[in-house]
């Protein structure tokens, strides 16, 4: 069964921005979306608890490191390839 | 500088605020119910006084309450309550100036026993990332400098049973320095989860069915939650403004016994109160009420007893509030002022609740069964914590 990755990891990031996930399109940034850093790391704990998996993201690294986290587009491709590296 | 309290807050097991706290004492009302936490069934304590109803969704929005403790959401609840009495607008200059000084023995404990559960127990391999800023020992205070823009002198006081008073005693201190005009001061504390619990009953010191300090059938501590924060404010800048004023805090003096980890001694217990009477100026024999530590262990009965008899004899009227509220280990201090309060402003000591029968080795004036009328100008509150930390604190009528 195919989970609907981005509509999940949307819904996340919309619960923690306080907003409707219809208002979240792939190329808001996170500063768009008005999430500070604490809300950033939240967000990031509640996509690695729903979908099982440990996200390479450290705070210190400009953009986050490995993890792209440039827009709500670029953090569901990297979501969706660590869904199908965890197989 | 003089130092006053124009303020008072509290949320404690006799009551969600000042006024029915104070009305629970004076009526020698009992907090103390059978304790249901989860995995209770895996506790052989079975009663505990709890702030029943605690609702923090009355008090804080989603996003905020994610960031709070419990014992951070009793001391914001408690600070809001102080801050509102006196009145104080603080801003500007004045919000620049003040800081908040709040003791804990534990610290977020909550937080740390659901996360290490989560880590140990359900092998989950990460925790919430605000894990740290919710246990951390400093969260209370900083919650409450940030909940008022308070940018001060803001820090965390522990020394277990008598964090509270060493928070208020060094706020007193700075007040009276001259270093900031006015101080929040007090303690909050939220133990009573399985693993806090666990430790407790591990010392052998919780009493099966009451906490009866004082008396001879005493069977040891019963374990208390809350906090109590107070506005301390220079006198001058209390009266130049007509601010409601509580008291005048006195004096303070703190001292460490040097000696054992648990067991108390009845000598730093007298240094510290005589101390106290000395920094306020104050003869023993105006003393006219002690709000003692009063755990209802016999270690601490038979010390604190010595200790007061050393220096007044049966001259102070003497009363523990812990059979009412339990103890509050950090927070105790600061919410037994307010029985301070009550006797200084309502001539009405309130009873040591649970006392039943005289015990040769507390030869000292106890309050008990009901509350006493009696016209008090001075007072002590006593704190002596594990460690042999003794803090002491002297309030008079301004």
């Amino acid at each position: 069964m195919s989970r609907d990755v981005e509509a999940e990891v949307i819904g996340i990031l919309a619960r923690q921005a306080m907003l409707d996930p219809f208002d979240i399109t792939n190329d808001l940034s996170p500063e768009d979306l008005g999430m500070d850093s604490l809300g950033l790391v939240e967000a990031i704990f509640a996509i690695e608890e729903a979908f099982d998996i440990s996200v390479p993201f450290n705070a210190n690294v400009p953009q986050g490191g490995e993890f792209d986290l440039s827009s709500v587009g670029s953090i569901v491709d990297h979501v969706k390839m660590l869904v199908t590296a965890r197989g | 500088m003089r130092v006053v309290i124009t303020g008072a807050g509290t949320i404690n097991p006799l009551g969600a605020d000042v006024p029915s706290t104070l009305r629970a004492m004076a009526a020698g009302q009992c907090a103390v119910t059978s304790l249901a936490i989860r995995d209770q069934r895996r506790l052989s304590v079975q009663i505990a006084a709890s702030v029943a109803d605690f609702d923090p969704s009355a008090h804080f929005p989603p996003e905020r309450q994610r960031l709070l403790d419990r014992f951070s959401q009793f001391a914001l609840v408690a600070a809001r309550q102080a801050v509102q009495q006196s009145g104080l607008q603080l801003t500007g200059r004045l919000a620049a100036q003040t800081g908040a000084i709040i003791g804990s023995a534990a610290g977020g404990l909550s937080t740390s026993d659901d996360n290490f559960r989560a880590v140990y127990e359900e092998r989950k391999s990460r925790v919430h990332p605000f894990t740290v800023p919710r246990l951390m020992g400093n969260a209370a205070a900083s919650q409450i400098s940030i909940d008022f823009g308070l940018q001060g002198p803001t820090f965390a006081v522990a020394s277990a049973c008598a964090s509270s008073n060493h928070a208020i005693g060094l706020a007193f201190q700075m007040v009276r320095a001259g270093v900031a005009p006015v101080m929040l001061a007090g303690g909050a504390e939220a133990m009573l989860t399985l693993g806090g619990l666990k430790a407790w009953e591990g010392l052998r010191v919780l009493a099966p069915v009451a906490c009866r300090p004082f008396s001879l059938d005493r069977t040891g501590m019963v374990l208390g939650e809350g906090a109590g924060v107070f506005v301390l404010e220079a006198r001058d800048h209390a009266t130049a403004r007509g601010a409601p004023i509580l008291a005048e805090i006195a004096g303070f003096a703190m001292s460490a016994d040097g000696a054992h980890m648990v067991l108390p001694s009845a000598i730093g217990a007298e240094r510290a109160m005589r101390a106290a009477i000395d920094d306020a100026t104050l003869a023993p024999g105006s003393v006219g009420y002690i709000n003692a530590h009063g755990t209802g262990t016999q270690a601490n009965d038979f010390a604190e007893s010595a200790a007061i008899a050393a220096i007044f004899g049966r001259r102070a009227a003497v009363s523990s509030t812990k059979g009412a509220h339990g103890h509050l280990i950090g927070a105790s201090g600061a919410v037994e002022l307010l029985a301070c309060l009550l006797a200084l402003n309502e001539g009405i000591l309130a009873p040591t609740v649970g006392w039943r029968m005289p015990d040769p080795n507390c030869p000292i004036d106890i309050v008990a069964g009901t509350a006493r009328r009696a016209v008090v100008t001075s007072c002590l509150s006593n704190a002596f914590a594990f460690g042999g930390l003794n803090a002491v604190l002297a309030l008079v009528n301004p």
